[in-house]
């Protein structure tokens, strides 16, 4: 069977006329005579006729001779990065679990530059048919070595052939890709005789019933003629398909196990306006009091900046994540930016509050700190010159020896880690710290009301921090009165700045 | 209590997926990178909650390409990363912005070059903005300062994505992704059609994308269309925020990060009689050409704010076209710039 026949009855699959093809020829293909892209070219679009699935298959076109593929089938087409089809295909078939995707790919594109899309999406089980053109060489490219040049083949970039300890040996595909368990069908024809091509047909057409069934991966491999660049004839072509690359490359089904797989089920998206709600709005809120409430202390008029400093693991963090809720909870804006990064494993954690009614500006506090929680001295030494001279300090004073203050600066502090302990995990340190700060808060900066509402709140961004836990939500608010209770100003012989 | 409560505190990199998926975003494919992997860690919980596609890839050029694949079944689509992960997608940002693919990519930038560092920069601003992969293409650029812009503009960067067919970034930094602020949330969007163009079932099947034209006549008429989409698009989608701008003399240029500290050292500019004022882009392609100009009228100098060497300064030049001078305030290698810092180099400038 010859190329040349086989191109003129042309299959239904096929445009009856190519017009995407620029130019003045629209009818005959591009492909050199007797290119095994044009014998796979009509069985696939045969096989689409056939299968009745025209209206969902999306023929992906790769890099290398057969970028032009979407010229021909009468069907969905995209041209996608070299290599890359396997990706491109797999974001189609998940959009729209119904496509049948075909990913058209050569030697180069698929072994080379793109095997780690390849091996991947087969890896995943994508449903979709890996048609894998094998010639053994770079057509497109003008002959150079693929990842499937025989041992000995000479190309332009191998001119003396391939040398097996210069460019190793020929990459066997089916053979590699069987060796995965999610594949369901991996089969390797040659595109030679015509016994050889009505192999390839049934192969084609049972791997695209595969797709039609979900049943996952398939990849058919293609021993492939390039007389062009092998410089050879039709017969010659077809002489070295079957006597050299046969050899190697052996055919044969090297996987068939698409009947014990079921298949794929994915689940549609979910885009009614209630639903989506329902996922991304907080059900909940622990908030007792109302969008425009406002807390009355002359306190909160002012933007207020904190830092919270200690080791990593102190629970720094979500010292600072609470405090920034309790904000959002009473109607402030808040912004909470935690130092990521090498700082945080094993070193230093801290972390920014900006409380604020207005609009925060700079999320950063690295000056005119208005409150400093401390847990560990090294964070006493780095921020206390950042903390302003009216500033005020909250510390564990189980870890943390303060020695002088300007007198213009509060501190108070409990000895959180050692009752922590008492209580049994050293995570309660935070709510007892927490405890100070009410207490501190009650002694200089709150009315009445606001004394209570404290409390209140700080119970709430506990309920909010630790969601459905409540043996730690209540343990956590047994902690932060402890605390409050607990903790006492800090007096020392003040320096006199 | 039962409450639809909008107002959640959440990072700027958790709020953007929040607003994507309002916003009807049907997959996320992404791979992780610090500092924008709580993008991929909220995607991956959230999708599927939502019964949408979420993928971790295999590498960024995958995730992009898986991108242009759920672009082409006429899906919105999105992914995430950070410098490293932002070249290796170019490949396929080119190809995207030749076929005319519209798509979301987030870039929480980190500091370069090569491994670089986690901290914040501003450097990937050339590789982004400037087109960043092969050809002539531009890709519009949003640039949030907080977790609300992060929401909100998802929203807009899905529309501009579909309304140009061509790929969006969102532009931020490691701050504006780390830190977490109350967001009010937005209202869904209604369920939305697949577009006529789409490579899916029910839309014609001559459909078809791709960005080769072996022609050079025909390359060239595509490229003409391309750059008149761009001219269109500086025409009417630069968007600016000013800050004490009317009546400022001297102008800092800022965005992300930046322009937040810019508005603090503002603050203590005029506080010592200087009449400064803050310009922040808002999108940096199209760059705001229109809002400098206007600033130029009664501006002295320009000073551009960034964490790089300096590379939205340039545009600042072209802007007002160095009709006045421009000078630069930056940090470099994941160092923040602090608000006195600006204040005093600002000083320096007069
Ligand atoms: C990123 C990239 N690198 C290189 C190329 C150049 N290129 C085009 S086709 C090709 C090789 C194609 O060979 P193969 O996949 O075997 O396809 P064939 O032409 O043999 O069918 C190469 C290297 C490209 N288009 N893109
Ligand atoms: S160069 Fe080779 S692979 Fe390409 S069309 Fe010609 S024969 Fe076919
Ligand atoms: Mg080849």
């Amino acid at each position: 069977m010859s190329t040349e026949k086989i191109i003129h009855g042309r299959s239904a699959g096929f445009f009856p006329e190519f017009s995407r093809r620029p130019g003045n020829n629209h009818t005959n293909m591009h492909y050199c005579p007797g290119c095994g892209h044009g014998i796979l070219h009509k069985l696939i679009a045969e096989a689409i006729e056939d299968l009745e699935i025209k209206d969902r298959t999306v023929l992906i076109s790769p890099v290398g001779c057969s970028v032009f593929a979407y010229y021909y089938f009468d069907c969905f087409g995209i041209s996608v990065p070299h290599g890359r089809a396997p990706a491109v295909g797999t974001g189609l078939v998940r959009s729209n679990p119904d496509d049948i995707v075909i990913s058209y790919q050569g030697d180069g594109d698929l072994g080379a530059i793109g095997f780690n899309e390849f091996i991947q999406t087969a890896n995943r089980g994508e449903n979709m048919a890996v048609f894998f053109v094998n010639n053994a060489i770079y057509g497109m490219t003008g002959g150079q070595m693929a990842p499937t040049t025989l041992p000995g083949q000479k190309t332009v970039t191998c001119p003396l052939g391939r040398s097996v300890t210069n460019e190793g040996y020929p990459l066997k595909v089916s053979e590699m890709v069987s060796a995965l368990d999610s594949p369901v069908y991996v089969e390797r024809v040659a595109l030679s005789s015509g016994k050889n091509i009505l192999r390839a047909r049934a192969a084609v057409r049972k791997a695209l019933n595969n797709v039609i069934e979900k049943k996952g991966f398939s990849m058919v491999e293609f021993l492939s003629g390039c007389p062009v660049n092998l410089k050879m004839n039709a017969s010659q072509v077809n002489e070295f398909i079957d006597e050299r690359m046969c050899k190697y490359f052996p055919l044969g089904v090297f996987k068939d196990i698409a009947d014990t797989r079921d298949s794929i089920k994915r689940s549609s998206g979910v885009y009614a306006p209630e639903a989506v709600r329902k996922v991304l709005y907080p059900q909940y809120s622990s908030s007792s009091v109302s969008r425009d409430f406002q807390n009355p202390s002359p306190f909160f008029a002012k933007e207020r900046r904190l830092k919270v400093a200690g080791f990593g693991g102190q629970g720094v963090l979500s010292f600072g994540h609470m405090l920034a809720t309790m904000g959002k909870l009473r109607n402030f804006n808040v912004s909470y930016l935690p130092v990521y990064g090498p700082e945080m494993r094993g070193g230093t954690a801290s972390c920014s509050v900006v409380v604020s009614r207005k609009k925060i500006a700079s999320p950063v506090v690295d000056r005119d700190c208005n409150l400093l929680v401390v847990l560990n001295d090294e964070s006493l030494e780095k921020f206390l010159p950042e903390l302003k001279p009216t500033g005020v300090l909250i510390f564990d004073s189980s870890n943390v020896h303060v020695s002088r203050l300007r007198r213009t600066q509060i501190a108070y502090c409990v000895n959180a880690s050692d009752l922590a302990r008492e209580l049994g995990d050293l995570r309660y340190a935070n709510s007892i710290l927490m405890g100070a700060l009410a207490k501190l808060m009650d002694d200089f900066f709150l009315q009445e009301t606001d004394k209570a509402d404290f409390e209140r709140v700080v119970e709430e961004a506990i309920r909010e921090c630790f969601a459905d836990k409540s043996e730690v939500i209540r343990k956590n608010i047994n902690a932060f009165y402890l605390g409050k209770q607990a903790a006492s100003r800090w007096n020392a012989p003040s320096d006199g700045q | 209590m039962q409450n639809n409560n909008r107002n959640l505190l959440l990072s700027g990199n958790e709020a953007v997926v929040y607003g994507a998926l309002l916003a009807g975003c049907d997959s996320f494919f992404g791979y992780p990178i610090t500092p924008a992997s709580e993008i991929a860690h909220t995607a991956a919980a959230k999708f599927p909650e939502l019964g949408r596609v979420f993928i971790q890839a295999e590498s960024e050029i995958s995730a992009i390409n898986m991108v242009m694949g759920a672009s082409a079944a006429g899906r919105r689509t999105m992914t995430a990363s950070s410098g490293l992960g932002i070249s290796l997608k170019q490949e396929a940002v080119s190809y995207l912005a030749g076929a005319q693919l519209p798509c979301v990519i987030v870039d929480v930038m980190r500091g370069g070059p090569g491994l670089g560092n986690i901290g914040p920069e501003q450097a990937d601003y050339n590789q982004v903005v400037k087109g960043g992969g092969h050809g002539s293409y531009r890709c519009i650029v949003l640039a949030p300062d907080s977790a609300q812009e992060m929401c909100d503009m998802a929203f807009l960067a899905f529309d501009l994505a579909e309304k140009y067919a061509t790929p969006v970034y969102i532009l931020t930094d490691g701050v504006i992704g780390q830190m977490k602020e109350s967001v009010l949330l937005p209202e869904p969007l209604p369920p939305r059609e697949i577009p006529e163009n789409a490579l899916d079932i029910g839309r014609k099947r001559s459909n078809y994308f791709t960005s080769i034209y072996l022609e050079p006549d025909e390359l060239e008429a595509h490229n003409v269309h391309l750059q008149k989409k761009y001219s269109s698009i500086q025409l009417k989608e630069e968007r600016s925020e000013g800050y004490l701008l009317d009546d400022a003399e001297i102008v800092l240029v800022a965005y992300g990060i930046c322009g937040r500290l810019a508005c603090n050292a503002v603050d203590d500019l005029r506080h010592y009689g200087i009449k400064a004022g803050v310009l922040r882009p808002l999108t940096l392609f199209p760059f705001p050409v229109r809002a400098c100009r206007l600033a130029a009228e009664h501006a002295k100098r320009f000073l551009s704010v960034e964490l790089s060497c300096g590379q939205m300064i340039d545009d600042v030049k072209l802007a007002i076209d160095c009709s006045r001078p421009v000078g630069l305030i930056n940090r470099m290698g994941g160092n923040m710039l602090s608000v006195e810092e600006i204040v005093e180099r600002t000083g320096q400038f007069l």
